[in-house]
């Protein structure tokens, strides 16, 4: 695929602080390369601000390779843009057309309220997890990896729900705000393991209660999340954390 | 329980278990209204049946109402959390780029279904009701029958029954498989069966209906 400069549109929106009342803001890209990542867009649209003495654009980013889940943008009314299966920073300009206007958003949800610009606060993320998304293990020697046997089949869906890079998009997609795919696939990776069995009663219900605290909604499964998360992750967790809860509440 | 029915997966649970018995009470209706088209002497014993019957009338018919009422309400309920939960709507939303319409407006389409019960009641469950309770009449075995001719002779009342029972199969045709997710019953082997399933419930047990009431519209001596 060669290379092409392509003209856009950029409509971001653009709010100073957590109080402000934020609004979008229209910037012409000339002769933006096909080849550029979104970001690298970005990177050259906040060169200019600075050059102009203006305040740059604040968007999260870290590794630029798909794994570190902060790129959250809502990119033409998907989070992530367009593409399936990517987070931004593995968008290219070549994904949109010439003159193409771009609408550039935040995640929106009450449980993520902007910090500034597309920053998002998503420490309810963090809160969540800190509610049971892990296991007590006592220190000591590591045991021997075989000493569990383990079918194959539940390390795989264990290892593919913990592939859930805590980006939000799920939240972003999700017409009710919901975060139950992410907290699905925490609840998910523990509880198909046998080390996390032990633990997995308390730990659905302190996660659900948790979620529920922070103002996400609820799921009406629509798929949306399933269809956006840039790691695939199956609606099958949302199934088994509903039924973990279930059983969980017949038990407490 | 409180803790059960105040959670978000609770909710959701109830909300596909009332949906469970809701799918059985329609499928139960229409076997029903389906013997008008066959016998009106079966149609008409049928109904005295569900209407003297003890079990029916008193375990049955208040379980049915209570379920109506709470999946509309429990419907109702949820929406709202779900509309505060993004104060702030997105300037732009590709919805159809990651989700179907139905899974989006089960709450247009299940109001639009109830807006027809008030109807459906005002048409057949207030008369029956002032026969028996009002006028004490309850061994009239012949008088169903007649009356739904009746009632489907109006053209008006034929096409709003018509469109209701459109919005009902878009209501299902998300909702019958969404019971089962909400329910976590979710297997690689089941799950594409109730799929296919959900879709033709959703679309024949609606065309029953209609089918009944332009026969009846179509039929009338």
């Amino acid at each position: 695929m060669s290379e092409k400069k392509i003209n856009v549109t950029l409509k971001v929106w653009r709010q100073k602080n957590a109080n402000d009342q934020g609004r979008f803001e229209t910037y012409d890209m000339k002769g933006v390369s096909t080849d550029m990542s979104f970001l690298e867009m970005f990177d050259v649209l906040n060169e200019r601000l600075i050059n102009e003495g203006k305040e740059p654009v604040a968007f999260d980013h870290d590794c630029r390779e798909g794994i570190c889940g902060m790129c959250s943008m809502y990119i033409n009314g998907r989070p992530h843009g367009p593409l399936r299966g990517v987070t931004t920073c593995q968008l290219h300009m070549r994904s949109f057309n010439d003159g193409e206007t771009i609408v550039v958003e935040p995640w929106r949800a009450k449980a993520f309220p902007v910090i500034k610009d597309l920053v998002v606060d998503r420490s309810a993320f963090d809160r969540v997890i800190a509610a049971g998304g892990f296991i007590s293990v006592n220190t000591g020697n590591a045991q021997d990896g075989n000493t569990i046997p383990i079918p194959k089949e539940n390390a795989d869906k264990a290892f593919a729900a913990a592939t859930c890079i805590g980006c939000g998009a799920c939240v972003a997609a999700c017409k009710n705000a919901s975060a139950m795919l992410f907290v699905s696939a925490k609840v998910s990776q523990l509880a198909l393991l046998p080390q996390g069995r032990v633990e997995a009663t308390d730990r659905v219900l302190n996660m659900v209660a948790k979620m529920d605290e922070e103002n996400f909604g609820n799921c009406t499964n629509t798929g949306a999340c399933e269809a956006e998360c840039p790691k695939g992750i199956s609606l099958e967790n949302i199934a088994r954390m509903n039924r973990e809860f279930l059983v969980a509440n017949l038990k407490k | 329980m409180g803790k059960f029915t105040n959670s978000s997966v609770g909710k959701k649970i109830l909300m596909a278990l009332s949906g469970f018995f809701l799918l059985f009470f329609l499928l139960q209706h229409l076997t029903i209204n389906f013997l008008s088209v066959i016998s009106q002497e079966a149609f008409n014993s049928a109904s005295h049946f569900m209407g003297t019957n003890p079990v029916v009338q008193f375990l049955l018919q208040p379980i049915l109402i209570f379920g109506v009422i709470f999946h509309l309400s429990m419907g109702i309920i949820l929406d709202a959390k779900n509309k505060a939960s993004r104060p702030i709507k997105y300037e732009k939303v590709d919805a159809a780029a990651n989700s179907t319409w139905m899974s989006r407006n089960m709450i247009i389409t299940g109001i639009m279904v109830m807006a027809f019960l008030a109807l459906h009641f005002y048409d057949f469950w207030i008369p029956e009701i002032k026969d028996k309770f009002v006028d004490g009449i309850w061994d009239d075995t012949t008088k169903y029958y007649p009356h739904l001719k009746h009632k489907f002779a109006d053209p008006i009342r034929v096409t709003l029954y018509c469109v209701s029972f459109v919005f009902l199969s878009l209501h299902l045709l998300h909702g019958f498989q969404s019971s089962f997710q909400s329910v976590g019953f979710r297997h690689n082997k089941y799950t594409p069966l109730i799929k296919k399933l959900g879709n033709i419930y959703a679309i024949a047990i609606p065309a029953g209906f209609v089918f009944i009431a332009i026969f009846h519209y179509l039929n009338q001596h």
